[in-house]
């Protein structure tokens, strides 16, 4: 034990566990405040200390739920209807942001606003996409955001009840939405009788515990309901069979805070904001080789290479590789081709690949891409629910042949059975977990087949050197 | 057998839900339960299972399906180092692989002394912080640099041993 103390030290042996822990708790600086967003509407002013409700309506917020239901300071305007609010969604283009990018408007029109028994509005917080963690960093620093625009989502489907799940192991983002919901009603801002309107909605925090899957939604409907999280055939779809079997509506975090913006300045604003059939910003989380890993809000369509350049470039001055753009599900991209697209879902399709979350993993030339593989292989072997036999038995078998190429261990016919395995989960498994299984390795092989070969070919030349 | 004081937590979970889903609160009860005794035994999933009128199993199907929860006792600390792509691309491995060092224990293993067990875990949700890691359940540390991970650890053994 030869280390000289450090000077902090004596600090150390006066704090209790709590006080230590705080030492070590992330303050955005680095992931949201760091003034590179380009016209950002989510994290607009943010600063880590203005969560609250009252810094929230300073910055215009409540504002479009006064709009909506006609309680304007000083106005007389009269209170939109339901279909007005969805019309402008509609007008928005604003899609899915937690990964299938599905016409936000469109699929609240799907809800029987008629259904006489109780319908239930769900928040998606399951954020445990690799490389995503953007909502994370929405709820943390403005969390009334979400709840303004699930308030007002609640309002346009007629929906009286929601859920907000949230990622188990950021538990003290649980902590602080449940604080900020307090805060709300409070205010008169939720629950009975919403600023003194006919609107009444109730809305909770629940929280996950470490299940990858529960980011699907009808998983995430399971849990909610006390039980496994294993996904549910569909149809019926949540709109009609949801939470408790009820007409359920479920978007992701990032989608319901884009919805203040949008009644505030309308639907065609948004969308010019982004390009066509891609509206408004989208928050992209930069993790891997980046100098400065981070979110970025930035409009739909800004060029890949823009985005790179906010993170500040490849790190350590390397050469880009390849870039996976849209969570680790989603198939990866050589680099050379990713600095030609603009990031929005219609570009990132037509590279066949997708947008997903906005995830963009970025990996430099000294990255073997076998190596990744492997890691993403174990993951979704690790996180498959097990119901499904294609997913439950292919995934391992897929590590595992990875597992052995990365060992040295490689045969021949190793690269022709990945593909097989692949064939073979996907499309032919409840949920989207065997597909995203699937995905990354065809394009690891498509893209990337002398890394692996050359492994493979080592291997023979050691066996035959061994014979 | 619970506490007032836990029971009092878990009924505002239960108040969240409507009359009949009950069941609902499972995942809270069972973390709640986490934090106060470090893990869930069979009995608290007995109680559980008695307070939300659900089958002892069906607590026990929820307890082994999500990661997070303890099925055995754990150090006073749980260490758990996230290892995905996007943290094995900025040192989380190496974070691991420090703490194994440090603590003189494999990944999945608690020290004899009963103060820290070491897991590898998968995405946290934090992967532009990375190395990260979560302590007992609720508590993310980011940019855990091997002299953080020191200064991480040299503080809670101080801290424990008060």
């Amino acid at each position: 034990m030869a280390c000289a103390p450090r000077p902090a030290s004596k600090v150390w042996t006066d704090m209790n566990v709590d006080q230590i822990l705080q030492q070590f708790e992330a303050t955005g600086a680095q992931t949201c405040f760091h003034g590179r967003h380009i016209e950002p509407q989510i994290y607009k002013d943010l600063n880590g200390s203005n969560w609250r409700l009252k810094d929230y309506i300073a910055r215009g917020g409540y504002a479009a739920l006064r709009k909506i239901l006609g309680k304007e300071e000083g106005g007389s305007a009269e209170p939109m209807t339901q279909d007005q609010v969805i019309a402008t969604v509609k007008d928005s283009v604003l899609r899915g942001r937690g990964g299938a990018g599905f016409p936000s408007g469109l699929k609240w029109s799907f809800m029987p606003r008629q259904f006489p028994g109780q319908k239930y509005l769900v928040c998606n917080s399951d954020e445990g996409e690799p490389g995503t963690c953007k909502d994370r960093d929405i709820m943390m620093y403005n969390p009334h955001i979400v709840i303004e625009g699930m308030i007002i989502a609640a309002y346009a489907m007629g929906i009286t009840v929601g859920y907000n799940y949230i990622h188990g192991e950021i538990f003290q983002v649980y902590e602080r939405f449940e604080e900020a919901l307090q805060e709300a009603r409070d205010a008169g801002l939720l629950g009975q009788n919403i600023l003194g309107s006919h609107f009444s909605f109730q809305l909770h925090a629940a929280h996950g515990f470490g299940a990858y899957i529960c980011g699907e939604e009808t998983a995430l409907l399971e849990s909610l309901e006390g039980k496994k999280g294993q996904p549910r055939f569909k149809p019926p779809f949540p709109a009609s069979f949801g939470l408790y079997g009820k007409p359920t509506t479920i978007n992701n975090t990032e989608t319901f805070a884009a919805v203040p913006w949008i009644i505030r300045n309308g639907g065609q604003a948004y969308l010019e904001i982004g390009k066509p059939n891609n509206g408004g910003t989208k928050i992209f989380s930069i993790s891997g080789d980046v100098e400065l890993p981070g979110n970025y809000e930035i409009p739909m369509g800004t060029p890949f290479a823009k985005l790179l350049e906010l993170a500040g470039g490849v790190r350590k001055g390397r050469t880009l590789k390849a870039v996976i753009p849209g969570g680790s599900s989603s198939p990866v991209v050589p680099g050379a081709q990713m600095m030609e697209l603009t990031m929005d879902y219609d570009s990132i399709a037509k590279a066949g690949s997708m947008l997903g979350s906005g995830a963009v993993i970025v990996m430099d030339d000294s990255r073997n891409m076998v190596e990744s593989l492997l890691r993403l292989s174990y993951f979704y072997s690790h996180e498959s629910c097990g119901q499904c036999t294609p997913c439950r038995e292919g995934t391992g078998w897929m590590w595992r042949v990875v597992d052995r190429i990365w060992h040295g261990q490689g045969r021949p016919e190793d690269l022709d059975l990945l593909n097989s395995l692949a064939d073979n989960i996907q499309g032919r498994t409840i949920c989207a977990l065997g597909d995203a299984a699937a995905m990354p390795v065809r394009a690891m092989i498509k893209h990337f087949r002398p890394e692996f070969e050359a492994l493979i070919e080592q291997a023979a030349q050691r066996g035959a050197a061994h014979a | 057998m619970i506490t007032e004081a836990t029971r009092a937590r878990f009924e505002r979970e239960i108040a969240k839900y409507p009359a009949d889903q009950k069941q609902s609160a499972v995942m809270a009860c069972l973390s709640i339960v986490q934090q106060e005794q470090g893990w869930v035994s069979e009995e608290s999933e007995s109680v559980i299972a008695e307070v939300l009128g659900m089958p002892q199993i069906a607590v026990h199907e929820v307890t082994t399906f999500y990661n997070m929860y303890n099925q055995k006792p754990v150090g006073k600390f749980k260490l758990n180092v996230c290892t995905n792509l996007p943290c094995q691309l900025r040192d989380g491995n190496q974070a691991l692989q420090h703490l194994a060092q440090k603590l003189g224990i494999q990944m999945g293993e608690t020290t004899a002394d009963g103060l820290f067990t070491l897991q590898q875990s998968e995405c946290l949700g934090a992967c532009a912080d990375s190395p990260v890691m979560l302590v007992n359940d609720r508590h993310m540390c980011s940019f855990m640099s091997n002299d953080k991970l020191d200064q991480l650890v040299d503080g809670l053994r101080a801290a424990a041993s008060k």
